[in-house]
């Protein structure tokens, strides 16, 4: 019983964080067609944020989430700017210039904080205790925290005039162009929210996971996964795909001996093989194809 | 003596007609000069090994040009055959005490064989979804490494690998040597039926279909020629560095082989191999800024792409170089005339 609870409460967290991940990696690669491999990386930047700011500035953690999440939005949009926005025609230019930003991230965190493992106070101790099972406060404090932020965006997708803008882009840019939407500053804005929803998965994960320079590779290969199962650019899609690699995860760590090695591959097998029966994904359409 | 001083003379000619007019092709034969007589200059290991160790991942990043570059196939995940070419060769070596000139082989054959598993299912799949879904499976493979630590050696490797060749030089003459041959097969092969053919796919696979050719054949041959000569490169390097372990599984290399043929620019093998053996010196030789030098990397990338998206090497070739609008020959950019119809230049 307390091992079935266990896996539910982790495979709950695990998947609000890649649900939070993925969705807006799916809004930028919609609206923006652009496939941002520096995604997690401003989930690192806005881990190592709070780590600093409630460390070597005394602040508490409600402020120093405010701050990541703001810090991260302006460097998602100062980055798409300067470095992504002149070169968006060319796609394969784009992707390692994504990629070299993860790695100039990875590095300037090496050389501000050493490549040692840190690590940051829970927001709120304590834990209480069902059928045998600790649940800590923190834990549901995440959980509630993705959950909220989740049905933000959702209402501000789907209820106002910008979510709509951004909808019909992610539909047809051309057509959305020609209805009067400023492409471009759509992508800008897409971009800083998506970056906002990446900073914020960050600053609500840090109390639970280990702070390092590579801690977003993992995040990303998970991340890059559920948006496939899912289906691209579907956010239903994204949803779901979260919580079935999160319980997937879950269910190998706690079931199997050599768990912790083996749950990345066996949630990846699962990707794959979903993939073979449904090639775009569970709730996907293929993108009519710019010919 | 007639007949030799016969080819002595077509050969000047050809240098003079064929190959000295172009400054690209006078490049390859000073490229290739370079590697054959670099141990001549220097005896400095440490440099010898960085070049050799450019040679391995020339070899790899002109691999992935083949599969992705040409047929557009992005591949994500290119560190699995690099891996499996490295982890195979290892444990063929070790086991079967098998030289490095037959475990290399039968290391890429393994590679084919990865390249094969990971054609089938990405047959069904385009664009963004294959590059995302390749990305899993070398992750695939490092979990089960970690798995089984007996057969594998776990997060340490396999070591105690034979040696490629008794000496530094040595071994540097054979990875060169092989470098520069696989690299003209790589080459020969794109610029043959079958690479044009991979060229049609990537601008219009459904196109290329209804004029009758079996795609998937193609593609499932693209994907089994780029496991070869990346499962051939990996198999180098465990013999090179004596040493297999995760490491050559792991994501940024595939993201790295990715970066190089990008920088150089894709679809073209010299493109790829250019950049390799331009970015790996100038990261190990910046070693003097230990602490800076990927920071440094990643930024000489991103300033390179921001001026020349569609990769470095093609860029100088199209500064240095113009097509004829007539004949389609190509001319040094600094003549008015084209060199064989004579027709104006812009």
């Amino acid at each position: 019983m307390s091992i079935i609870l266990d896996i539910i409460v982790m495979g709950l967290i695990k998947g609000s964080i890649y649900a939070l991940l993925a969705i807006s990696f799916s809004l930028i690669f919609g609206v923006a067609r652009i496939v941002n491999i520096a995604h997690t990386a401003f989930y690192m930047v806005a881990a190592y944020c709070i780590y600093t700011v409630t460390n070597y500035m005394g602040w508490s953690a409600v402020p120093a989430m405010f701050v990541a999440v703001i810090l991260s939005v302006i460097l998602g949009m100062v980055i798409y700017k300067v470095f992504l926005n002149p070169i968006r025609e060319h796609e394969g230019a784009v992707l390692i210039a994504t990629m070299a930003i993860a790695m100039v991230f990875q590095e300037v965190m090496t050389l501000f904080f050493s490549g040692s493992f840190l690590s940051v106070p829970n927001l709120i101790d304590g834990y209480f205790i069902i059928f045998g099972v600790k649940v800590f406060y923190q834990q549901l404090l995440t959980l509630c925290a993705a959950a909220l932020v989740m049905v933000i965006l959702m209402i501000f997708l789907f209820k106002t005039k910008l979510g709509l803008a951004l909808r019909s882009t992610a539909q047809d840019r051309e057509v959305a162009n020609l209805m009067g939407i400023n492409e471009s500053k759509v992508a800008m804005i897409t971009m800083g929210i998506a970056i906002g929803l990446a900073g914020f998965a960050g600053a609500i994960v840090v109390p639970l996971e280990i702070l390092e320079p590579h801690m977003w590779a993992t995040p990303l290969v998970m991340m890059m996964a559920v948006v496939v199962l899912g289906g691209l650019g579907s956010l239903k899609g994204s949803f779901v795909g979260a919580y079935i690699m999160g319980f997937t995860e879950a269910v190998v760590v706690f079931l199997s001996p050599q768990g912790a090695f083996l749950k990345i591959s066996v949630a990846l097998l699962i990707m794959i093989i979903v993939l073979l029966i449904r090639p775009e994904g569970l709730f996907g359409v293929y993108f009519e194809e710019e010919r | 003596m007639k007949l030799i001083l016969f080819y002595l003379r077509k050969l000047f000619a050809v240098l003079k007609n064929e190959v000295l007019v172009l400054p690209s092709r006078v490049a390859v034969i000073i490229f290739f000069l370079f590697i054959l007589l670099l141990p001549l200059f220097t005896d400095d290991l440490y440099v010898l090994r960085v070049f050799t160790l450019a040679s391995i991942f020339a070899i790899f990043a002109a691999s992935w040009d083949l599969l992705s570059g040409f047929t557009g196939q992005l591949n994500f995940g290119h560190a699995l055959f690099f891996g499996v070419g490295a982890y195979s060769a290892a444990l063929i070596n070790l086991h079967w005490q098998l030289a490095p000139w037959l475990s290399i082989p039968l290391g890429a054959l393994i590679g084919v064989a990865a390249g094969l598993i990971v054609g089938i299912p990405a047959l069904r799949l385009k664009g963004t979804y294959l590059a995302l879904t390749t990305l899993a499976f070398p992750i695939i493979v490092t979990g089960l490494v970690f798995t089984f630590p007996d057969f594998t050696g776990g997060e340490l490797g396999i070591s105690g690998i034979q040696k490629l060749a008794p000496t530094r030089i040595h071994e540097y003459y054979i990875i060169s040597i092989l470098m520069l041959g696989l690299c003209t097969i790589m080459w020969k092969i794109t610029d043959s039926n079958t690479g044009i053919i991979f060229h049609a796919i990537r601008e219009d696979e459904i196109a290329v279909r209804a004029s009758g050719v079996n795609t998937t054949r193609y593609k499932l041959l693209a994907f089994c020629l780029s496991g070869f000569f990346a499962g051939i490169a990996g198999g180098l390097y465990a013999h090179f560095m004596r040493i297999a372990g995760p490491s050559v599984l792991e994501i940024s290399l595939s993201f790295m082989v990715v970066i190089w043929a990008m920088f150089g620019g894709a679809a073209t093998i010299y493109g790829p191999i250019g950049a390799v053996f331009f970015l790996y010196p100038l990261v190990e030789f910046m070693h003097v800024i230990q602490d800076y030098r990927t920071l440094m990397f990643a930024f000489v990338v991103l300033l390179v792409l921001l001026f020349m998206p569609d990769g470095l090497f093609r860029w100088l070739r199209e500064k240095i170089e113009t097509e004829c609008p007539r004949c389609k020959v190509r001319n040094i950019a600094t003549r008015d005339t084209c060199r064989i119809c004579t027709a104006p230049l812009d």
